[in-house]
């Protein structure tokens, strides 16, 4: 039996007169991958970015209902430690420009400001860049600006930069939109390996990338939650007929 | 007719750019012609000799120089990096926008104006001119130069960055110093350097404070020359010599200003933090 990590309940959001998400009752599993699928606007990224408290940010934001990791509310937790618990990629590669790819994958504790000894570092470096696979490729020049990379090592690094912290759940928003098939490919089965140790969300406009990698698949549209389960399901056998229709491309 | 039309912009486009440029070539060549016979190691290291003698150097003005623009910057890289951050953090707000144009207005306060302030200021508090004043009244110049470069340059990191950096769970002060800042560096840099080029030339906020001095002084309490005040002074003087070594004073500070500029232009481009 599957465990659940994260619960959505009667949860709404938008921004300022917009209501982009109406009343999500969702529960995702621990350990797995979860795509989020939709049509462009259907909410999938304010979806996530309410998960990690991001869409806080905007100043307009506002939501309804509450979302809870391991049974205690997000919303009551200090946003700046919950989204050390819940990493985040986003769509277009994005490691910082003034740090070399060592100080990018330790990102998160340099600018928290969380000292760590040397053998520590070189660590946390070696395993991060292992489990994404980026270590074989840049172990002799981690000197170098993370910027120096192709864009899909870019992603790369910036999804080992969100493990360096040891999250429960990685958020990947479109994470291969702006890479090349290669680069997509590698990205995809290293989520695969990923989802031993760590909750999976990611959202994607790829059917056959979801089809491809999730256990789980939610299909928002207008906001609302049309179906979810588990992926074999939704793309052998949808109840709904608009998840039918969207997946067999009749609209998106 | 089309091409016609065309060469004719052309042309116009080139003759007036040369125009332009005109002044600037004849400056260089008449400071070049008559400050360059006067450059020697001796005029570097030797204090002026008393009037109306032949020889002597501009130690005392460089030394002042450095002097006034070091506390100078000692004073306003702090607060104007400090306030360019305000600006940047308020620039939606009320206070933030005031603020905005009433860094514009400081930055249009005629130097002189600066200098008698600051001779209210402080050398009416102190009792005497003193380098300390001048380099007040020169941060005065320098400030909001450095605050608008730090904000304009803010302004240049995108979105994504702070949002990274939040999403890794640090809090937003700590990502405007651990982030914004690093990235905006070089901008920052390079506002300094420019600004730095804009106040070693200001004579008038020195008159009433800086006043000058014919001998060596690093005490920032007493009164200090630079190249600027030595130009000035030499100029007025009816001698010969010291007409002529304002000309090479004026050739040294084209020269540190040229060079303070040139950095920031060449900096720019190689610490540019590429995205």
């Amino acid at each position: 039996m599957e465990s659940k990590i994260l619960k959505f309940e009667n949860f709404s959001a938008g921004y300022g007169n917009l209501l982009v998400l109406k009343n999500i009752n969702l529960e995702i599993f621990e350990k797995k991958i979860t795509a989020i699928m939709g049509p462009s606007g259907c909410g999938k990224t304010t979806l996530i970015r309410c998960i990690n408290r991001m869409h806080e940010l905007n100043k307009e934001a506002f939501h309804k209902g509450d979302i809870f990791l391991n049974d205690k509310s997000i919303f009551e937790m200090n946003p700046v430690f919950l989204r050390r618990k819940i990493g985040m990629v986003f769509q277009k590669p994005n490691p910082f420009p003034h740090l070399s790819i060592y100080e990018n994958v330790l990102a998160g504790y340099i600018i928290n400001g969380i000292k760590l000894k040397r053998e520590e570092k070189d660590k946390i470096v070696e395993d991060c860049l292992k489990k994404v696979a980026l270590w074989e490729e840049v172990k002799d020049k981690l000197y170098l600006k993370g910027t120096q990379l192709s864009g899909g090592q870019q992603q790369r690094l910036c999804i080992a930069r969100s493990l360096a912290l040891n999250p429960e759940i990685i958020l990947l928003d479109e994470p291969t939109s702006s890479l090349d098939p290669k680069s997509t490919v590698e990205i995809e089965n290293l989520l695969e390996k990923l989802k031993d140790n760590v909750t999976i969300i990611i959202v994607t406009h790829n059917i056959s990338q979801a089809s491809r990698i999730a256990d789980y698949v939610a299909f928002l549209y207008l906001g609302e939650l049309i179906e979810y389960g588990k992926s074999e399901k939704i793309f052998t056998a949808p109840e709904n007929p608009k998840t039918e229709e969207y997946l067999s491309g009749k609209f998106g | 007719m089309k091409i016609f039309k065309d060469r004719i912009f052309k042309f116009l486009v080139i003759f007036l750019s040369f125009l332009t440029l005109t002044p600037l070539f004849f400056i260089f060549y008449i400071i070049l012609k008559n400050g360059l016979s006067s450059i020697n190691l001796k005029f570097f290291f030797s204090l002026p000799k008393p009037p109306g003698e032949i020889g002597g150097g501009i130690l005392n003005a460089i030394a002042g120089t450095f002097l006034l623009l070091f506390f100078a910057s000692l004073i306003s890289i702090p607060i104007g990096i400090f306030f360019g951050m305000f600006l940047y953090e308020f620039k939606e707000k009320k206070i933030g926008k005031i603020c905005n144009i009433l860094i514009d207005v400081l930055q249009s306060i005629p130097s002189i104006v600066i200098g008698i302030i600051a001779y209210l200021w402080i050398v009416k508090k102190m009792g005497h001119f003193s380098a300390i004043a001048g380099s007040v009244a020169l941060s005065l110049i320098f400030l909001p130069i450095i605050a608008k470069a730090t904000k304009e340059t803010f302004e240049m990191v995108p979105f994504s960055m702070i949002e990274t950096s939040l999403s890794l769970g640090s809090s937003y002060p700590r990502t405007i110093f651990k982030v914004i800042l690093p990235i905006s560096i070089n901008g920052i840099l390079s506002g300094v350097l420019v600004g730095l080029g804009r106040i070693s030339g200001e004579t008038a906020p020195l008159l009433f404070t800086a006043f000058g001095n014919s001998f060596l002084n690093f005490n920032i309490c007493k009164p200090v020359s630079s190249l600027s005040l030595l130009i000035f002074t030499y100029t007025m003087s009816p001698y010969e010599d010291w007409h002529r070594q304002a000309w090479g004073c004026a050739f040294v500070l084209i020269i540190l200003i040229l060079i303070l500029n040139s950095i920031s232009k060449v900096g720019l481009k190689k610490w540019k933090v590429k995205f």
